[in-house]
């Protein structure tokens, strides 16, 4: 469901990229706001990056049109596009040092030159590498090229800042640090940010809403907690980790839930899923998905509890948690993942070949579609 | 760039060589259907119809064949075929030590040294052997000064000079090529090879020989194609008995002033040359790689 | 599985090291020894024999004083330095053109199939098609016809040289430029060229070296008193061997390595701070 956005920052229309037979990027529509942080969140090959290299103006769409603050860019070649990009590898120009990167745009703005300067440094300030100007990029570590990439963005003082992977060549303890540093940068500056990434982690942590891709397609468009604990599809669902899908078979319950009779017998409700999900009649199957921190194992239950027999396959230790394989009358498998400290309810120490109970809250029933 | 820029760019390089090569070689080609004229240039042609049905056209492509020219011919195929065995079998090796044995801080020496040559003058190169080879040369005053000899050799003006240095001149055109293919070798393919019970020999002729092949078929099209059209080298160091196809030409040009009869063994040559190219690209089409150039 | 120390792998080798080693550098010095014997004999004082007897710089100094020698290296020089103008300009707008062209436009294979040919002809038929043509066109051979000659083979190595250098560029750097504002003409003039520009020059110290060296196609083009030196050398060498010769052929060989080195090093150069 896309919510419709006043005057949005960037707006794409229907826009198709085909490569030959394929299609990178199939009939997407999406409307970004103003000052916000979004991100384009999927699997390598859905056509995140094709998408924002459109907005860049590097390729040309096949059908449909792209608006940045309202005004047609489709046609238009990057150098004229008020959007500005740092790129995965940062591209910065080895033969200029990094004044002259960060300086580089500055002539097509008609700014006078005596003012390249006090601008160039401000952009260094503003990423944190004031005194660095004389410098050349192999003269820098990772985490010095992309701030002189994001300073070389910026000076330039775009509508939009599109960012492809940000965090993908920073090493993991630098990633926290920067991801941080972004999303105050984006609020100070209130300008529009779009990213690309496949990792759901930094899109959960850095944006204000996200879109996941798949196949070239939008799957879901939403804030993050949305997607996170509302996917709409089992393969959104999938890529946000919640890898746990259950069957049942749907029933009358009360306004604005759903009945749901599970294969144990056993009727719960669940909070009724909002459209494109349903509607449902009774009788009809319905798909659902419980996050594997939101399950316990049980040893024994209540005849009405939402619970689903299983016999237990494996355990890991993972430090501040643990997570249970087990494995379920149709041979599905399913993960609980419990925070070491809380005690596990009735089964102090479960041993592959135990048999026990999935149970769960029924609040915490996703339908998916 | 849009295809227009581009083709607007070739513009200038098409031009030069449209005129200065292309038409040249078209020119040539007519020419080498054409008779000599008494003092040197060219016998006119008066009536084209006639000259076409009574076949003299090809006179000069018949009398390439003839005994005489074709032993010439012959010759020179042998002496290519000679040099690309020998300068394959030499430079395998060496291609080898640089590229897979050698310590890891002498490659670069090793390859720009073998580089140096590949742009030096083949004119000096081959004086060089000049030098050496002559009655008077080095390789006589040593073997003389030490005794091993009592009259010194006639080795100058002699196939086995010519042989000397078309291998001289050639070798670095087969190492480079070779080396290049050694380089991307996977050297894991071997060590796999050679757990599965591969010795070094069978290692070598069933992995490593058949890897390395585009480069192998490279270095042997670089050195056959030059040494088929060689005339400095037997110029310099073979004598009237070592005449090569190249020499012939030069020979046609210079001082025959048969520019018809050089002109249709030019195209000869180049159509040897080109038949040779055409089976490479093939090759490498099969192989799926990009053709050397 | 056993590695040398120094990375150097043993298994599937099929020569012991020290076969491998020893004929390594046979072939070395086969490939410089009679280099070096003919430059340390220009310094010997015999004229004659080949056995040393004293060093002397005599033969330098008769080169200098044989006017027809340096004319043919004024010749050369002419000849080499219009040769390598026209060629890299040539070369490298037809590299470019080959490089950053959409894949497949039209007469992109056709010219792709016409650079490699100057360089596969054998040099013979080359320069006969040539004085061929220009008997024909009544173009009077000159430095000028050998100037043509010389351009003719040399565009190629030019476009093969620069070609290989604009593929290994980043695509993302002239992308990135295009982003921060700059037109196709700003972004090559501002990223493309300071980069590419080592690897012209050195495909220009390539060129002229290929063009000072040649004698082949030189021999058929070349007018009467368009003596080059290395037509000028052939002349010395058909009269005789001579510490002269030597002398000229240690000269020659000086340059062409300082060029050869210096070509090295910049495209080394910069494959590093690319």
């Amino acid at each position: 469901m896309i919510t419709p956005i006043a005057s949005p920052s960037v707006e794409i229309r229907g826009v198709t990229k085909r490569f030959g037979e394929m299609a990178a990027v199939d009939d997407v529509s999406l409307a970004i706001g103003r000052g916000e942080f979004f991100a384009l969140l999927g699997p390598s090959g859905c056509g995140k990056t094709t998408l924002l290299r459109m907005i860049a103006g590097l390729e040309t769409p096949t059908a449909g049109t792209i608006l940045i603050d309202g005004v047609d860019v489709t046609r238009m070649s990057p150098h004229d596009r008020p959007a500005n990009m740092v790129f995965q590898q940062y591209a910065l120009f080895p033969h200029l040092t990094v004044a002259g990167n960060v300086a580089f745009g500055l002539r097509y703005q008609g700014l006078p030159k005596r003012d390249w300067t006090a601008k160039v440094a401000d952009a260094l300030a503003l990423v944190r590498l004031a005194g660095l100007e004389s410098r050349r990029p192999d003269q820098l570590s990772g985490g010095q090229r992309q701030r002189v990439a994001l300073a070389r963005a910026l000076v330039l003082e775009p509508k939009v800042l599109l960012l492809d992977e940000p965090l993908a060549a920073l090493d993991q303890k630098l990633r926290k640090e920067v991801q941080v540093e972004l999303k105050t940068l984006q609020r100070t500056l209130g300008i529009t940010f779009l990213f690309v990434t496949h990792d759901q982690e930094e899109a959960l942590a850095l944006s204000d809403r996200m879109a996941v891709m798949s196949h070239g397609r939008v799957a879901q468009v939403g804030s993050p907690a949305e997607i996170f604990e509302r996917p709409e599809t089992e393969l959104v669902a999938e890529f946000m980790g919640a890898s746990n899908f259950f069957t049942a078979e749907a029933r009358d319950a009360g306004p604005g839930l759903l009945g749901l009779r599970l294969a144990s017998g056993a009727e719960i409700a669940v909070p009724a899923p909002a459209p494109p999900r349903g509607p449902f009649r009774p009788g009809d199957a319905v798909r659902f998905t419980v996050r594997p921190e939101k399950l316990t194992l049980c040893s024994s239950v209540s005849p009405d509890a939402a619970a689903v027999p299983v016999i237990i396959e494996n355990c890991v230790y993972q430090g501040v948690s643990t997570l249970w394989m087990a494995r379920g009358a149709g041979g599905e498998q399913f993960v609980v993942c419990q925070q070491n400290g809380a005690p596990v309810t009735g089964l102090p120490e479960a041993s592959a070949g135990t048999a026990a109970f999935l149970c769960w809250n029924p609040a915490h029933t996703v339908v998916v579609q | 760039m849009k295809a227009r820029g581009a083709r607007a760019l070739l513009l200038p390089t098409w031009a030069v060589l449209g005129v200065f090569f292309l038409a040249p070689l078209a020119l040539m080609l007519a020419v080498s259907f054409r008779q000599r004229g008494v003092y040197g240039g060219l016998r006119a042609v008066t009536d084209l119809a006639a000259y076409l049905r009574s076949g003299a056209w090809l006179a000069n492509y018949i009398r390439s064949v003839s005994p005489i020219y074709l032993s010439i011919g012959w010759r020179s195929l042998w002496m290519a075929v000679l040099t690309t065995v020998l300068c394959l079998l030499i430079s395998y090796p060496v291609a080898w030590w640089i590229a897979v044995r050698a310590p890891r801080r002498w490659k670069n020496l090793l390859l720009g040294l073998v580089v140096v040559p590949f742009w030096t003058s083949f004119l000096i190169r081959t004086y060089a052997w000049m030098f050496i080879l002559r009655g008077q040369g080095l390789l006589n005053a040593v073997l003389l000064g030490s005794g091993v000899i009592h009259r010194p050799l006639e080795l100058l003006y002699t196939p086995f000079a010519v042989m000397i240095g078309l291998v001289y001149g050639e070798l670095p055109f087969m190492i480079l090529p070779l080396y290049a293919s050694l380089e991307k070798l996977d050297r894991t393919l071997l060590e796999a090879a050679a757990d599965l019970g591969a010795g070094r020999a069978a290692v070598f002729r069933r992995v490593t020989v058949p890897l390395t092949m585009p480069g192998i078929v490279a270095g042997v099209v670089l050195v056959f194609i030059p040494s088929l059209g060689q005339f400095v080298v037997s110029d310099l160091l073979g004598g009237a008995k070592s005449m090569l196809l190249g020499n012939l030409i030069q020979n046609q040009f210079a001082v025959a002033r048969n520019q018809p009869f050089g002109a249709a063994l030019a195209f000869e040559l180049t159509a040897a040359v080109l038949l040779l190219l055409l089976a490479y690209a093939l090759y490498m089409k099969r192989k799926g790689e990009e053709v050397l150039l | 599985m056993t590695r040398d120390p120094d990375g150097g792998l043993r298994i599937g080798s099929p020569w012991p090291r020290r076969l491998l080693v020893s004929h390594g550098v046979l072939v070395y010095l086969f490939l410089y020894l009679p280099v070096a014997v003919l430059v340390v004999f220009s310094f010997n004082a015999a004229r004659q024999t080949a056995v040393w007897s004293g060093f002397t710089l005599d033969w330098y100094r008769r080169l200098l004083r044989d006017d027809g020698l340096l004319d043919a290296v004024r010749n050369s020089l002419e000849v080499a330095a219009v040769t390598t103008g026209v060629a890299t300009v040539l070369g490298t707008l037809a590299a470019l053109a080959l490089g950053r062209s959409p894949a497949g436009f039209r007469g992109q294979r056709a010219t792709q199939a016409l650079l490699m040919l100057p360089v596969v002809i054998p040099e013979i038929v080359l320069g006969a098609a040539l004085v061929t043509f220009f008997g024909v066109s009544r173009l009077r051979l000159s430095l000028a016809t050998v100037i043509i000659a010389h351009v003719v083979f040399s565009i190629s190595y030019v476009a093969i040289v620069v070609r290989a250098r604009l593929a290994g560029l980043d695509p993302a750097l002239e992308e990135a430029a295009r982003d921060l504002g700059a037109g196709p003409f700003d972004t090559f003039r501002r990223v493309t060229l300071p980069l590419l520009l080592p690897g012209v020059v050195a495909s220009a110290l390539l060129v002229f070296t290929l063009s000072i060296d040649d004698y082949v196609i030189t021999s058929f083009v070349a007018g009467v008193g368009a003596t080059t030196l290395p037509l000028h050398i052939y002349s010395m060498l058909k009269v005789g061997v001579t510490p002269e010769v030597n002398a000229v052929s240690t000269l020659l060989l000086a340059v062409t390595i300082v060029l050869i080195v210096v070509a090295q090093r910049l495209l080394q150069e910069d494959r590093r701070t690319t």
